[in-house]
């Protein structure tokens, strides 16, 4: 799927009743809240998503969080999401082809992911799970490193250092205590740095979610939980995971916790912000649960049509994170065909180098399995490597005569 | 710096985790009740007095959580050293030991360290309540990445600490709990063994026992009462499990032609299969019988009053001993 066919379908529903009728649904569910917790109005209003931008590109304004971003950076922004997009469906492609083993891809949660990495500053640092493709775009991850793992060649190899951005992590969840120790860390260098840690609906329901928060509240770290509930945990939703809305839980571990519109970046942003700059400033931790959708399969390997309806994944497509900023610039007479041609220039360009670059990767040699299994070494690792390596070099006579012959 | 003649295992953890904070202000030790309790040991006594609740960490009780969290302080540059309470209490943190831990260095193609230490008092002995008396070892070192190390003595308790702690690995180094109370001398201004080097702590010629931990008291017994029935028996202190020093259990067993491996963990897959295993192919022409195990048996551990008949001990010792020599 390309960029501009996305944004074609999302033009086409711009106007739908389907996008007039969920557009309520918010409001819906905010004023049922307020008659069930007659007394609790901020409940009520937790209850809502902190927007600030609509499904129809409309700038709205949010009591506790704003924003106010320069045409420049509201351009960054659109950039950001689309090459992102550009980025995951080329992956996808790849694999379809052949050249990764398996994707897992962010479609739809592009607003997420800018929103939320944008607010960082280069000096804070982000525990991803698998899928923040969009996240390592934002720290300055060459993309192409992000494909090693997925081709097979490493398990990440990245430097973590050098750009904040830790290895992938694929065990469910036990990327938010590795943040939570970190934030602990920062907090005994008397550092106003910041540490985010991400996971989704299904981690929420780890152990080592729930240790975290715990931690992270009685040392007051400076760890902001970004969660992703993109609505699905591979085929289960998020109601086999919760009885609450998951932002809840954070009152629980004693901090705050709000939902944002996942689907919407200078919500994401700007909420974002807020939680690193309560960190910062020793305020402790906090959740953020950015509502989204995923809009693709779990991974390539997954199929979505065993266990949820067309109907659904149509309805998130009226809330597209990129139409709808796409809109609001284009109302805004902030962007002109000029800059939408230079971005799907760059996005075709950016394609072709991760396509070249995943073919051109190399198998890594095969002693490199016997390489960094420990930083000091480890006797029996050598023992190994030796005998392994006298055993490949035992086909040397052999290789030599069949070439000779 | 000092000698001392008589001190106890405890105490010389204690000593090497004071060495370790003095020399080094990244290292933590973190833990349930290390603070003011001193941990339910009494093995980090003393320590957040004097060093302070900063870096002496009183955690929550949740064992993944620590380990979790370690890990998260060791990639910001500190050096943790974790207490899991009990052998018992370890496997909540098994899944980050496992796959966090033990591969982030490898995973990361060794551009980041993780230089957390778990110490685990193990191993049975003490008639306690379930859980508390199990001997995990060979869990963890079936595991690449990570280290195991288990000392015997006030000595190498002392300085296989300071060593694990100041090496760029992951280690798990598993504390003898029925023998904290043993003294034996330290002398803290001699040069220490390499870590993962294992000592004859008994010559002998007809016999060799391999073990480590609590059971090298119960060979060191066994050596002398079989001396009496005029039989010479060699005992190596294997010290390391991760990686085993083979070379030195090989050249015991070229001597003796004899090995049997003693380890309170049940035998079935137990590090001396892969001890029989390994010595097998090094020594085969040498062995003058197969390579023996004693240990405990594939059973939950045992209600504390039948622990020392589950327990390898001076009689089923040597009535191994007895069955190596009757080939």
């Amino acid at each position: 799927m390309t960029v501009e066919g996305t944004a074609q379908r999302k033009n086409a529903r711009g106007s739908s009743k389907r996008t007039t009728a969920k557009k309520a649904t918010p409001a819906k569910k905010a004023s049922s809240a307020k008659t069930g917790t007659a007394g609790r109005p901020e409940q009520a209003e937790q209850d809502q998503l902190v927007q600030l931008l609509t499904p129809e590109g409309k700038r709205v304004e949010h009591p506790d969080y704003s924003i106010d971003l320069s045409p420049e950076e509201l351009r960054g922004l659109y950039r950001d999401m689309v090459l992102t997009r550009q980025f995951d469906a080329e992956a996808t492609t790849l694999q379809r082809q052949g050249e990764l083993g398996l994707w897992a891809s962010l479609l739809g949660q592009e607003a997420a992911q800018i929103g939320s990495g944008r607010a960082l500053r280069d000096d804070d640092y982000v525990f991803p799970t698998y899928r923040e493709h969009g996240v390592a775009w934002c720290r300055g991850v060459d993309p192409t490193n992000l494909l090693g793992m997925f081709r097979g060649v490493n398990h990440g190899g990245w430097d973590p250092n050098s750009n904040n951005f830790h290895l992938y992590t694929i065990v469910i969840g036990s990327q938010t205590l590795h943040a939570t120790g970190y934030a602990m860390g920062v907090q005994k260098d008397g550092s106003d740095s910041a540490v985010i840690a991400y996971f989704g609906d299904g981690a929420s329901s780890q152990g080592d979610v729930a240790e975290s928060f715990t931690f992270s509240a009685v040392y007051n770290a400076p760890v902001v939980f970004f969660c992703q509930n993109n609505q699905w945990a591979i085929s289960e939703p998020t109601e086999k995971q919760t009885r609450v809305p998951l932002y809840q839980r954070a009152r629980g571990f004693g901090f705050p916790g709000v939902r944002v519109d996942g689907n919407d970046v200078l919500a994401c942003l700007a909420v974002t912000k807020a939680a690193l700059e309560r960190a910062r400033t020793g305020q402790g931790p906090m959740l953020i649960e950015a509502f989204t959708y995923r809009m693709g399969a779990h991974t390539t390997s997954d199929d979505p049509t065993r266990y949820r309806a067309d109907e659904e994944r149509a309805a998130w497509e009226a809330k597209d994170p990129i139409q709808r900023l796409r809109v609001y610039l284009q109302s805004e007479g902030l962007v002109d065909e000029a800059f939408l041609a230079s971005i799907e220039e760059e996005s075709v360009a950016l394609g072709k180098r991760v396509r070249e670059a995943v073919r051109a990767m190399p198998d890594p040699d095969h002693m490199a399995i016997f390489e960094n299994v420990y930083a000091d070494g480890h006797a029996l690792v050598d023992e190994e490597r030796a005998q392994f390596a006298a055993y490949q070099a035992s086909f040397a006579d052999a290789d030599a005569s069949a070439e000779g012959n | 710096m000092a000698v001392f003649e008589k001190i106890t295992i405890a105490k010389a953890i204690n000593e090497s985790l004071r060495a370790s904070m003095e020399a080094d202000p990244k290292v933590l030790v973190m833990g349930e009740d290390v603070g003011k309790l001193g941990g339910v040991f009494r093995v980090t006594d003393g320590l957040q007095k004097d060093f302070g609740e900063d870096r002496v960490i009183d955690t929550p009780l949740a064992e993944s959580g620590i380990v979790g969290t370690a890990i998260g302080l060791a990639l910001r540059g500190y050096r943790p050293v974790v207490e899991i309470q009990f052998d018992g209490f370890v496997f909540p943190a098994y899944d980050q030991i496992v796959t966090q831990l033990a591969k982030m260095h490898a995973r990361a193609l060794g551009k980041v360290k993780v230089p957390v230490v778990i110490r685990i008092p193990y191993a049975g002995g003490i008639g306690a309540v379930e859980h508390h008396s199990e001997s995990p070892e060979a869990l963890f070192a079936h595991v690449a990445g990570l280290k195991i190390v288990s000392p015997s003595n006030s000595s190498d308790a002392y300085w296989m600490l300071q060593q694990a702690i100041a090496g760029d690995d992951p280690v798990i180094y598993f504390e003898p709990k029925r023998r904290y109370h043993d003294k034996s001398r330290l002398d803290t201004e001699s040069i220490p063994d390499p870590l993962h080097k294992a000592r004859v702590v008994q010559n002998g010629s007809d016999l060799t026992l391999a073990a480590y931990g609590p059971m090298v008291k119960v060979c060191l017994d066994v050596a002398k009462v079989a001396a009496e029935e005029g039989k010479s028996v060699e005992v190596v202190d294997l010290r390391s499990l991760s990686p085993i020093d083979f070379d030195t259990v090989q050249s015991s067993v070229q001597k003796t032609g004899r090995l049997v491996v003693v380890h309170e963990a049940p035998v079935f897959f137990g590090s001396g299969a892969e001890i029989a295993a390994r010595i097998t192919e090094r020594c085969f022409y040498q062995l003058e019988a197969p390579v023996l195990r004693v240990g405990g048996f594939h059973s939950p551990y045992p209600p504390s009053r039948l622990e020392d008949e589950y327990l390898p001990g001076l009689d089923r010792v040597l009535d191994a001993v007895d069955r190596a020599l009757a080939y």
